[in-house]
């Protein structure tokens, strides 16, 4: 068929009927993303803040936090803007309008992440990109074939993972209306405690990072890249896991979310 | 071959009330209890009882939001509990109180979108939306901006957004809630040459009898769940209001007039209300035998209105 319509051909449509609906209301929209991306700033110079009064933060040095900082906030920020939205199917299930997203021949997740889009968030991406660009060019060891690929895959499996968290605990939603809070100490939380060298942290919630798995989001692999030993003197391959942990997210959030489903398709709202 | 089947379906939902400081109790409440019905292609069945009684959540289980509890469901031969995607491309839905189209964005983008979201053919699409602006007479309002439509004006935007993927069913949940004579009148209007010209079969809830009666060619009543009555509008009136009234103007004022087997009810003035029923006599008939006795300056006849007729129903359910 001549024009027949993908998904991303959709996907695009939709995401650019969301961005034109905001933009009627451009001020609001403009005073929004200038916040966002100076609100980033204020993030970055508390780490810059804590080097500024001391020279090595346990053994790290401002050039490899920075690296650490970069990667895990481009990987965040992005999932934020792209796919955090699912969190909005709490907002459609108290109002009753989850119902018609179930009417359509669209995932409600493909809906969820398109109409409900914030391109205000874009602002935080931006910085992050900055911040990853400085961070690369101060790189204290040299960028080798490994390295540059290593940062990618971390990068890309940090956004998958931020992206299965967010859609895990937007799951909650399902049974208890209202919990938006809860979900997002994990996620926002999440994205705030993969900034810092795990070095810092006490054991006990080093081991817990292990389990949520933001500590593969790129504490490990930084570790890797920066051929610095981790906090928790795990082989290079354990360090590499990244990968792995994006696929064992994804397959959790997937049951997550469809059991979800399954419960609203036979209790209601 | 039915579109819509339903056979013993039931609806149940599991509340938690507090019982003491922290024990819960489970309560059951059966929203749907054992419903058997079948829709033919074409048909517009009006699907009404009061308020709670199971309505919309037999919709919802139609087009495969919610999961029966017992029982089997069949739409388009679908099971919406397995094919719910599928289904989706077979059906529109318009739910009277709330909104499909894009709110900040003129009418027109929703018309676009939903091209992109049910992926219509471009041509089709077009010649869907020419008929529909032109039908509905939406014209003027495609650039405006949805959130600036009156209600009669969005709901007009609404069908026509439910219809541009070419459904086979139609669901309407409420569609004339809160409209004028106008607009309702309208979407009446539309509603029937839609199900006439492409054969769309239209399954509407409402609490407007006269949509009722100017649309549905069947009733099928629900309360508590259960199926109370299901057949067609001509049959419940036969059935549950045999008689019509005749309402004649006299003359002059004069006293009850006499024929056997017809009943004055009311008499003021000149005029008289008659109450007969309807498979004894005809209407002419009766007339006939007044005009032989009596002059006369205007007559009418009365129809019991449905909604006499659902009070019965209600009543002996």
């Amino acid at each position: 068929m001549a024009d027949a319509i993908g998904l991303p051909a959709t996907y695009r449509h939709l995401v650019g009927a969301r961005i034109r609906g905001q933009l009627q209301y451009r001020l609001s929209f403009g005073l929004y993303v200038v916040a966002q991306f100076l609100a980033a700033f204020a993030d970055l110079l508390a780490v810059l803040v804590v080097f500024n009064r001391v020279p090595v933060l346990r053994g790290w040095s401002i050039e490899e936090v920075l690296y650490l900082y970069g990667t895990s906030q481009v990987a965040f920020t992005a999932a934020d803007l792209f796919l955090s939205q699912v969190d909005k199917c709490a907002v459609h299930i108290r109002q009753g309008t989850f119902d018609q997203l179930l009417c359509r021949p669209l995932g409600p997740l493909f809906q969820l992440s398109t109409i409900e889009f914030e391109l205000r968030r874009g602002g935080k991406v931006l910085q992050a990109l900055l911040v990853m660009g400085i961070a690369a060019a101060n790189l204290p060891v040299p960028w080798t074939a490994g390295r540059v690929v290593v940062t990618l895959t971390t990068i890309a499996s940090a956004f998958v993972i931020f992206g299965g968290l967010w859609v895990i605990t937007s799951s909650v939603a399902f049974w208890t209306v209202g919990s938006t809070e809860v979900a997002n100490a994990f996620t926002y939380g999440g994205g705030f405690l993969t900034q810092y060298p795990f070095d810092v942290f006490s054991s006990w919630l080093r081991r817990i990072l292990l389990l949520v798995p933001v500590a593969c989001v790129s504490y490990l692999p930084a570790a890797w890249v920066l051929d610095r030993p981790d906090a928790y003197d795990f082989p290079a391959w354990a360090r590499l896991s990244s990968p792995a942990a994006a696929i064992a997210t994804t397959l959790v959030a997937r049951a997550v979310w469809r059991t979800a489903i399954r419960h609203y398709r036979s209790t209601g709202s | 071959m039915a579109v819509i089947e339903l056979d013993d379906v039931s609806k149940e939902f599991v509340h938690h009330r507090k019982i003491g400081r922290l024990r819960r109790e489970r309560v059951r409440t059966r929203a749907v209890d054992g419903i058997t019905l079948s829709i033919e292609p074409g048909e517009v069945v009006g699907y009404i009882g009061p308020n709670g009684a199971g309505k919309s959540t037999t919709i919802k289980m139609l087009t495969g939001i919610l999961v029966p509890s017992g029982g089997d469901v069949r739409v388009v031969g679908l099971d919406p509990q397995v094919n719910r995607l599928a289904l989706t491309r077979r059906i529109g839905v318009v739910f009277g109180h709330r909104t499909q189209l894009w709110w900040d964005l003129p009418l027109r983008d929703s018309f676009d979108l939903l091209r992109y979201v049910y992926r219509v053919p471009a041509d089709r699409h077009r010649q869907n939306v020419e008929a529909f602006v032109d039908l509905l007479e939406l014209g003027p309002l495609l650039d405006r901006p949805v959130r600036q439509l009156s209600l009669g004006e969005r709901m007009r935007g609404e069908l026509t957004a439910a219809l541009l993927h070419d459904p086979t069913i139609l669901y309407l949940d409420e569609p004339t809630i809160g409209l004028d004579i106008v607009s309702k009148t309208r979407v009446r209007e539309f509603l029937t040459s839609v199900n006439r010209e492409r054969g769309v079969t239209v399954l509407l809830t409402t609490h407007d009898l006269d949509d009722v009666e100017q649309l549905c060619s069947r009733l099928v009543v629900i309360d508590h769940g259960k199926l109370v009555l299901d057949s067609t509008i001509d049959e419940v009136k036969r059935r549950y209001a045999p008689h019509r009234t005749l309402v004649v103007d006299l003359t002059e004022s004069a006293p009850p007039l006499e024929i056997p087997g017809v009943e004055v009810t009311r008499v003021d003035g000149p005029r008289q209300w008659l109450r007969f029923h309807r498979d004894e006599h005809t209407a002419a008939a009766v007339i006939a035998r007044i005009a032989a006795t009596t002059a006369l300056v205007d007559i009418t006849v009365v129809e019991p209105d449905i909604e006499e007729v659902i009070r019965h129903v209600y009543g002996a359910a």
